[in-house]
């Protein structure tokens, strides 16, 4: 087995009375695909937020190819190799798609950015471009990004994450308010290019053909705790997940098809 | 090398030909106008410190407080180290607003929106209520600023005037295309993206507060240099240097002329203070009204102020 890239142990937040996650102990091994599933309140972002030092945890540990992330914050997190992208892009809407991966370009630079230095350098147009390619985004380069279709967006929300070349990514619904014909062509190109990068990926969906066709591992929380741990197939497959979770039955031969 | 690749921008190129046409001004305009420009150039210092915090997305209604701690730092270098040089003047006041923005800027980069805004006017305020209750440093009365000596030449008369004028223009002219540049540069641009999602630089592995920072000093500093050349040309420092309508003239000065470009903040400063002085000389009454009428007349017509009349033709880029 590869080696463990992300560890929590015992992790747990609570919001006044309200456990949110509970004692939440996950292992990710280095290049595995894992989809995180639940219904609302389930506890998802919660962990997310938790792993990328956006939220402390009430108690409880995260660690980091082997090292605790508690304590630190995003930025810390985000330069030992662990980006994220969010449910609703996050980005820079009165700059141009360009911009936007300028600004990610400098940061992954890891040095301060430059007082006197142009942010527009031929060499970051060339590495934006490159970008832009492989996210298949090229004719918004210019445009500002409030302006370019939501898929548009969402991929580049991604592609300025992978910019700094992390080891691990997490992704909280990648495909929330893209339209259902956009989705796969969206989570066919993030894959391909993680998959090129040897990106640790964890993301949360609620879109159970997505998930069925893209992990090689799903984790199910239910009110802050995880009901089941292991293959598409025996998740998806699980009478709680499919009570609890996804609400009804399931086809799981046809959901999960050769990602078995 | 040619030109083209020595300058980064048009702007360069404008921003000295607009200097060679202020210097060469100096032997033809009469000496109020001189006057009036070199006050306007020292303020658009002030304003340029406004607009860089403007467009991190901060506003801060307390640049007087380096306006007048520039000035200041000119006065009593001048009155109390017997230091007479206008340039070696001109550093102290910097550096003692560099110094200032220094100690306070890593509490105020922590805040935003209107507890910003609020905690600059306060320590403005501060500032002034010391200098007021402070008879060592004039009081109310404030104190004279002896005429400096330039590299040890010390012109007399209309000669020292137009020389304060002219090296107002130089350091104008050298602080527009440095601006120019950190605006395009990589911190530049950084600070705009803090602006618009903060949560995102500091998910790139970027510090917004330390962005915010290094703004916040540069714009403090830019401000003390317009303090103390407004202390220089007018031979005269007081408390009104840093009192909260001070500040607000320099937001009313940013508004005016618009955050959109480095020469903004110069049209701005100019145009103000030829409306200023024409409202007080027509009106005296009600001169307070004429400006505010043009500011909501502003508002209404060109809200991103002067500059978008230069910058309209400009398309908006969409997908």
């Amino acid at each position: 087995m590869s080696a463990i890239i992300l560890e929590t142990r015992g992790l747990t937040r609570t919001f006044g009375a309200v456990v949110a996650a509970r004692e939440l102990n996950v292992r990710i091994a280095q290049g595995e695909i894992v989809g995180v599933i639940g219904s609302n309140g389930a506890g998802k972002t919660t962990f997310i937020n938790m792993v990328t030092g956006y939220l402390p945890p009430s108690s409880g540990d995260i660690l980091f190819d082997g090292n605790s992330v508690l304590g630190r914050k995003p930025r810390d997190i985000t330069r030992m190799g662990m980006a994220r992208s969010f449910q609703v892009a996050q980005l820079f809407p009165k700059l141009t798609v360009m911009e936007n991966a300028m600004v990610a370009l400098v940061a992954a630079e890891g040095t301060q950015p430059s007082f006197l230095r142009p942010l527009d350098t031929p060499q970051r147009r060339e590495q934006a471009n490159a970008i832009f390619e492989e996210f298949g985004v090229s004719r918004y380069r210019d445009a500002l990004v409030n302006t370019v279709p939501q898929g548009a967006r969402k991929l580049v929300d991604i592609a300025m994450a992978l910019v700094s070349r992390p080891r691990m990514l997490l992704l909280d619904e990648p495909t929330s308010g893209v339209s259902s014909e956009e989705k796969f062509a969206l989570m066919d190109t993030v894959m391909a290019v993680v998959r090129q990068y040897g990106v640790t990926v964890l993301f949360v969906e609620h879109d159970m053909e997505i998930v069925a066709r893209y992990v090689t591992r799903i984790i199910a929380f239910y009110s802050g705790e995880i009901i089941a741990d292991g293959p598409p197939k025996s998740v998806l497959g699980n009478a709680r997940v499919q009570e609890l979770v996804i609400g009804h039955d399931l086809n799981v031969n046809s959901a999960v098809g050769e990602n078995a | 090398m040619s030109l083209r690749n020595y300058f980064s921008s048009p702007t360069e190129p404008a921003l000295l030909l607009a200097a060679a046409v202020f210097v060469a001004g100096a032997w033809v305009m009469p000496a109020w106008l001189a006057f009036l420009l070199t006050l306007a150039l020292a303020k658009a210092l002030v304003v340029l410190g406004v607009v860089i915090q403007m467009r991190a997305g901060l506003v801060s209604f307390g640049q007087a407080l380096f306006y007048c701690i520039g000035g200041y730092g000119v006065g009593l270098a001048s009155q109390y180290l017997g230091v007479g040089d206008a340039f070696a003047l001109l550093a102290l006041g910097t550096v003692a607003a560099l110094l200032m923005a220094l100690a306070c800027g890593w509490l105020l980069t922590r805040y935003r929106e209107i507890f910003y805004a609020m905690l600059t006017l306060a320590l403005s305020m501060i500032l002034y209520g010391v200098l007021v209750k402070s008879s060592a440093l004039g009081s109310t009365d404030g104190f004279n600023v002896s005429p400096p000596s330039f590299l040890g030449w010390v012109p007399e008369g209309d000669a020292r005037k137009r020389t304060l004028y002219l090296l107002t223009v130089f350091v104008a002219a050298a602080v527009a295309m440095g601006f120019h540049r950190f605006m395009v540069s990589s911190l530049g641009r950084v600070t705009e993206a803090v602006r618009e999602n903060e949560i995102r630089v500091e998910y790139l592995g970027l510090s917004p507060q330390r962005m915010l920072f290094a703004n916040y000093v540069l714009a403090a500093g830019v401000s003390g240099l317009g303090g103390g050349l407004t202390a220089l040309a007018s031979g005269h420092i007081d408390p009104d240097m840093a009192i909260w309508t001070t500040s607000g003239e320099f937001v009313f000065i940013a508004i005016l002329g618009g955050t959109g470009h480095v020469v903004a903040p110069f049209i701005g400063a100019i145009v103000f203070s030829v409306l200023r002085t024409f409202a007080i000389q027509e009106a005296p009454n009600t001169w307070q009204m004429t400006l505010g009428i043009t500011l909501l007349a502003l508002i209404l017509f060109l809200p991103k102020g002067l500059w978008s009349l230069v910058d309209r033709n400009k398309p908006e880029v969409s997908a």
